[in-house]
């Protein structure tokens, strides 16, 4: 049994075993997954008719403005791209994305994982980024053949490079364990850091893509006592309520140099 | 004389996979910290009844499941559970004459060691709650103890599992 613990905690040797076992307990999630199915259907097929219309029209004007923004955004972008590479940096280019539905959360309040219901057959591979519509949600940590499990940025053994949008300062984000909660750790009192801030993926570490909204910061202590600020973030994304999330395929760019 | 019904096993089968079910059923989050631990209560239950049908070996596949369902370190409940269904094995006999709140306080202790052998792994894995409402699961699942034993009971007998 010890060997068993020690074999995944410190050498990671199991994670074929698990990618196998983690198919055969798909069924389980399928099961449990039920209710929420349910609810999703009821919430499909018992509409009225009136809802129905003023959603479609809502969703007509909000295509509309969105369609604008991303005509703006090619022509921005194609700039962007000419810009760096007369700078001769590697150009961003926009990712792709592959939507994925929840099946399962971890029932253990201090491990934040998600079950997807994407897997190795999807292309699906560990270390993927994980978005929502209002930013990042973490990274693929197990991926087995039809699902994958996905660690959140809160949960306590996660951490991220970010960099403040407004002036780019660096810094790392740790997980607390809460769903609300993210420490920005060793940043020294008088940098440049507010609150309300946006912190966004600085790319560093080459794990997540540059630029996705990561969290608010939402208090600084400075103690004059101690060698850092105390910092805490709010994270961006609706970690506890999205149901359909988007796995992201960064393309390399290659742009000779 | 063993009088077995025909889905004597199934049934069994069916008792674990409905707890596992229960064990990763999405809950609201302040229920979170609350959650029984029903794999252990249905194991207690089973070892307790048929002792020469489920034992230590079965803790140990079901604890390697939970661990995959739950994304734990490969071990962790299946340590907890063996632990567990060792305990209960030894003490099955005291058991079975003990009035029911007699017996939810056992499986309070029991589901408490549990809780503890979990905690134990993931303060090794570095992601060990902060505060001792990790052990709300052992109040809840003695709580529910009388449920899970009342209707547990009733099926074993009507499809006369042995």
């Amino acid at each position: 049994m010890l060997a068993l613990l020690l074999a995944d905690l410190r050498f990671n040797s199991l994670r074929y075993a698990r990618s196998v076992m983690e198919v055969a307990v798909a069924p389980i999630f399928w099961v449990a997954d039920i209710p929420s199915r349910l609810a999703d259907w009821n919430e499909e097929h018992l509409v009225s008719r009136s809802n129905l219309l003023e959603q479609n029209e809502r969703l007509r004007r909000e295509n509309l403005v969105l369609q604008g923004r991303s005509h703006q955004m090619a022509s921005l972008q194609a700039e962007n791209v000419r810009l760096r590479a007369l700078l001769n940096s590697s150009a961003l280019l926009r990712d792709d994305v592959l939507v994925a539905e929840l099946i399962g959360v971890s029932p253990d309040p201090v491990r934040h994982q998600l079950v997807l219901n994407k897997g190795e057959g999807d292309a699906v591979f560990v270390g993927q980024p994980l978005i929502d519509a209002d930013g990042l949600l973490g990274q693929i940590v197990e991926v087995s053949p039809i699902t994958s499990r996905a660690l959140l940025i809160t949960d306590a053994t996660h951490s991220i490079p970010v960099q403040v949008n407004r002036n780019g300062v660096r810094a790392i984000a740790e997980g607390t364990g809460s769903l609300t909660l993210l420490e920005i750790r060793h940043v020294s009192a008088t940098t440049d850091i507010r609150e309300g801030d946006l912190l966004v993926t600085s790319g560093l570490g080459g794990r997540f893509p540059v630029g996705y909204p990561v969290a608010v910061v939402n208090e600084i202590v400075r103690d004059p006592g101690e060698a850092f600020a105390r910092i805490t973030a709010t994270p961006s994304a609706a970690l506890e309520r999205s149901r359909h999330v988007l796995l992201v395929f960064t393309t390399k760019p290659d742009v000779g140099n | 004389m063993v009088d077995r019904g025909p889905y004597a096993y199934w049934v069994i089968l069916a008792s674990f996979f409905v707890a596992l079910v229960l064990a990763v059923l999405p809950m609201p989050e302040w229920l979170a910290w609350g959650r029984p631990e029903w794999v252990a209560l249905v194991l207690i239950y089973w070892v307790i009844a048929l002792p020469q049908r489920v034992g230590m070996f079965t803790a140990l596949l079901l604890g390697v499941t939970l661990d995959v369902a739950e994304g734990a370190v490969m071990g962790q409940n299946a340590f907890a559970l063996v632990a567990v269904a060792l305990l209960a094995l030894l003490l099955y006999q005291r058991l079975r004459v003990f009035s029911m709140w007699q017996q939810s306080a056992v499986v309070f202790v029991l589901t408490g060691i549990n809780q503890m052998i979990c905690q134990w792994v993931q303060n090794l894995e570095g992601a060990g709650a902060q505060t001792l409402f990790f052990l709300l699961p052992a109040v809840t699942s003695a709580l529910l103890w009388p449920v899970v034993l009342h209707s547990l009971r009733g099926i074993r007998r009507h499809y006369r599992v042995s």
